[in-house]
């Protein structure tokens, strides 16, 4: 009997354990929705009130999640889609992208002034722009900003990247071989910037609106020094908006917000009070966030895409991010033209973007994407002039895989085949090895499946037959594209060599700088030659889907720097 | 005993010098540079920005010179989150995990042993069986699994708790759930054979015929000696739990070491790598300390040192 009752006790005690634990769940949604916890960041209240008076305006509240932490805040180590993004909404550079991807001005008062031999750029600079600590926006902290850039001593990845070449000077100081003083660039007064270019780069106009090309307040980041950056604390601001609770060793590290920015010159366009942005990894919690109108915005992967599509809230965003194989000349296969369009025709790619992606990604058939570049006087988009170069026909394919076979003497190849280790590259290079062994008899793909980390160092050691590749595009302009792909580029890895398409993209990058309309047929052909050669097989073209709150409006899609654009955005 | 833990502590020193000794040249092997513009910055200019931070000198030499920074408790600072101090990182995040576990390790320890207990008291009934099936099921579903449930069942149908985030303690609920369940099922399993065993011992039988109550035999004797094999696993698993749970952290969008870690790992940043592994054998070595005293105090035949201090 006693033994009994000492197990009622006990069961007793077990039950209520669960019951606390559950009358407590109740307590924290009440809690959750009466809005006291602002300081996580995790506002639910603001969104889903609105029925209760459609009459007033809604709140100007975005609450948006990233999938990884800002690495850094500081413009000239930035180099990743996240610094920029928040780099892009706090600060303002001379100018800014539009919807229609054209620079407008930002701290620049007007176009700029560029000389006849394109090398000289004069650009006058608005007076009113301040700092958040009430310092003026001078163009000394252009100056200051671009020099610290190319500085060897401040170790820049994307500093020497982007300006090399570009700006005058830039390459010979980053070797150790020039003072910073000789940089391309001098303030000749507070609001007048003159800019001496290596030569008349044809794209500057755009690089001028990337990150790295943003001011630092000189006397703040001095005064700063080592922990210039380090938290939002640590940093000035000149852009729409300021950003706030950032604090990577802080104790909420993956919760920060941005609020207007007051003393922003343009301070009344901006609509958006306040950007809540919370660390979210986890492709299902974002999404079961979303559901609970805790964020306005998730990113989908190809599972919840099938059930999302058709919905208002989906959306899907296209990228300029292309995806092609590299096929390695040094492979003797490889070396002959005809097997490598066999390869380059033989893959399905409509299915593989339609089914194994799913996210809205659309075939490449090219070197340069679509929606990235016009035609300078006609206006008609890059792909559309050239059209589909390289394009799925496994009947050609087969031809040309007999015709490749016969020329090199053998009825089997086997090829390396190196791609990435997530889930969606290793579908996708499953794929691919069984469209390219069913479709061309006699071929063996062995798919090694390798770290990205791993991946970069065997593309640098050309150690690889066929490698799945991609790349996003550094400023706006095809040569981004082509250039890569030159026989003396670092980035070509192949053993890629065409005297024609060298001479083209030279010829593009020197006597036709001055002259768009040749230039950009140059690189249409370029485009053209390389594509005869089947030196890359095109697969996709990237876009993105996402779940975006209907109602969010006037949010701005960049083809490069910054993803977004929340100047514009408002709440309807 | 004093002697015992002081050259307890000695050896674990030992240890650690040899953990990152071991770290540190298996991460000098991997392929890479903790350049985060690998793909498009030139030859030229990775060299300029390895020299800058001394990773183009030989490996002894940065060897001696990170173990040297090591001795005057300086960790380095991370090439990911550029410039930030390693120990502020681990600082912010160790502790959240660490919080976290140790709900789950209490929680999930507690409940495992009451219902090892119940179990064993009442063997073969069926009160033993469902007990045996909720371990059962503890071990073999992953906690992720839970997690993933929880989050979408409790959060968003029933919208009863915050689905993801940390800081307020309605947050700390599923993850701390989803984690306690695995220590529940373990606890439970090895609380029942033990019991069962050691209530079927001879002292146990001696124990009743001296007339001492059943609440008495339970607690005093058998408890006690069926703690041992439990403090043996628990050890362990306080270190797993405590030092960061990748899955659930990244399920319940929690700012914890263990995702960072292998953010670290992935983007092959040496001082974060090397600063956690270093935190996480500490922490490793004392708990096994730790449970090498427990014993002493749970069961007095294991006395440390030959029971001579």
């Amino acid at each position: 009997m006693r033994k009994s009752n000492w197990l009622l006790l006990v069961l007793a005690l077990l039950l209520s354990t669960f019951l606390v634990a559950c009358s407590g769940g109740d307590d924290s949604a009440e809690e959750e929705t009466e809005g006291t916890d602002t300081e996580e960041g995790t506002d639910t209240e603001e969104t889903e009130e609105e029925p209760a008076d459609e009459e007033a305006a809604p709140e100007q509240v975005l609450n948006i999640l990233e999938s990884a932490q800002i690495p850094t805040m500081d413009s000239s180590h930035a180099t990743d889609a996240v610094a920029f993004q928040f780099l892009g909404e706090s600060m303002e550079g001379l100018y800014r992208l539009d919807e229609n991807a054209s620079p407008i001005p930002g701290i620049a008062d007007g176009e700029p002034e560029i000389s006849e031999d394109g090398i000289t750029w004069t650009i006058q600079l608005r007076d009113d722009a301040v700092w958040s600590n009430g310092d003026a926006v001078t163009a000394n902290d252009f100056v200051f900003a671009w020099r610290r850039a190319v500085d060897p001593d401040t170790g820049s990845e994307y500093g020497p990247f982007m300006m090399n070449g570009v700006l005058k000077n830039a390459e010979a100081i980053n070797n150790g071989e020039a003072d910073v003083e000789d940089l391309g660039v001098e303030a000749t007064s507070d609001t007048e910037l003159v800019i001496t270019l290596e030569k008349p780069i044809p794209y500057f106009y755009g690089l001028l609106t990337f990150g790295t090309f943003l001011p630092l307040n000189e006397s703040f980041v001095t005064e700063q020094g080592e922990d210039y950056a380090l938290s939002s604390e640590n940093l000035v601001f000149n852009g729409p908006f300021l950003l706030e609770d950032w604090n990577p060793t802080g104790d909420n590290p993956d919760q920060w917000k941005l609020t207007k920015n007051p003393d922003y010159w343009d301070a009344e366009t901006v609509t958006l009070e306040t950007i809540n942005v919370s660390v979210v990894k986890e492709t299902s919690t974002a999404v079961n966030l979303y559901e609970t109108d805790e964020t306005d915005r998730a990113g989908l992967s190809a599972e919840y895409v099938e059930q999302y599509a058709g919905t208002e809230d989906f959306r899907s965003l296209p990228e300029p991010t292309l995806f092609y194989l590299k096929m390695n000349q040094d492979n003797e296969a490889l070396a002959n033209q005809d097997i490598r369009k066999a390869i380059a025709m033989a893959i399905g790619k409509q299915d593989l973007v339609d089914v194994i992606l799913a996210n809205g990604s659309v075939v490449s058939n090219g070197a340069v994407p679509a929606n990235f570049s016009a035609h300078p006087e006609t206006g008609e988009d890059f792909r559309d002039i050239n059209g589909d170069l390289l394009v799925e026909d496994v009947e050609a394919a087969k031809e040309h895989w007999a015709t490749g076979l016969e020329a090199i003497g053998t009825d089997t190849v086997e090829l390396e085949y190196l791609g990435g280790d997530s889930e969606v590259a290793q579908e996708m290079d499953a794929y691919i090895k069984n469209q390219l062994e069913t479709n061309l008899e006699g071929l063996t793909v062995n798919v090694t499946s390798v770290p990205f980390e791993e991946r970069i160092a065997r593309d640098e050691a050309s150690d690889y037959d066929i490698q799945n590749s991609g790349w996003g595009p550094d400023y706006l302009d095809p040569n981004t594209w082509l250039e890569m792909w030159t026989s003396t580029s670092p980035y070509m890895t192949m053993n890629y060599n065409n005297e024609e398409f060298d001479s083209l993209i030279e010829k593009a990058n020197n006597e036709l700088l001055t002259e768009p309309v040749e230039r950009f047929e140059t690189q249409l052909e370029a485009e053209k030659v390389m594509m005869e050669d089947a030196a890359i097989a095109p697969i996709y073209q990237r876009s993105r889907a996402y779940l975006w709150r209907p109602g969010v409006e006037g949010v701005v899609f960049n083809p490069m720097g910054a993803d977004f654009s929340y100047k514009w955005a408002h709440i309807e | 005993m004093a002697r015992y833990i002081l050259q307890r502590l000695g050896y674990m020193v030992l240890t650690l010098f040899l953990i990152a000794t071991f770290s540190f040249f298996l991460m000098k092997m991997l392929p890479g540079s903790p350049l985060s513009a690998e793909q498009k910055v030139s030859e030229a200019q990775r060299e300029i920005i390895l020299d800058k931070y001394g990773l183009n000198d030989p490996v002894p030499v940065q060897y001696v010179r990170y173990i040297g920074n090591l001795m005057q408790g300086d960790l380095g600072v991370s090439f990911q989150l550029k410039n930030q101090p390693v120990t502020d990182i681990l600082l912010s995040r160790i502790p959240i995990s660490a919080q976290l576990g140790l709900y789950a390790l209490l929680i999930g320890t507690v409940l495992g042993m009451l219902l090892g207990l119940i179990a064993a008291i009442r063997n073969n009934s069926w009160v033993d069986y469902s007990a045996n099936i909720i371990s059962v099921i503890g071990i073999s579903i992953p906690s992720f699994i839970f997690a993933g449930l929880m989050q979408y069942y409790v959060g968003v149908k029933l919208g009863l708790l915050p689905i993801a985030f940390w800081g307020t303690w309605q947050q700390a609920i599923m993850p701390t759930i989803a984690l306690a369940i695995f220590p529940m099922a373990i606890g439970a399993r090895f609380m029942r054979t033990e019991m069962i065993e050691v209530l079927g011992s001879d002292f146990i039988v001696t124990a009743r015929a001296k007339g001492l109550n059943n609440t008495g035999i339970l607690f005093k004797h058998g408890l006690r000696n069926a703690l041992i094999p439990l403090v043996t696993v628990m050890g362990p698993m306080a270190v797993s739990l405590m030092t960061g749970t990748l899955v659930i952290e990244q399920i319940f969008s929690i700012p914890g070491i263990g995702e960072q870690f292998v953010q670290s790992v992935m983007r092959d940043d040496f001082s974060i790598i090397m600063g956690t592994t270093l935190f996480f054998a500490f922490f490793f070595v004392l708990i096994i300390l730790i449970v090498d005293i427990l014993y002493g105090i749970i069961d007095p035949r294991i006395r440390l040192a030959g029971g001579k201090d």
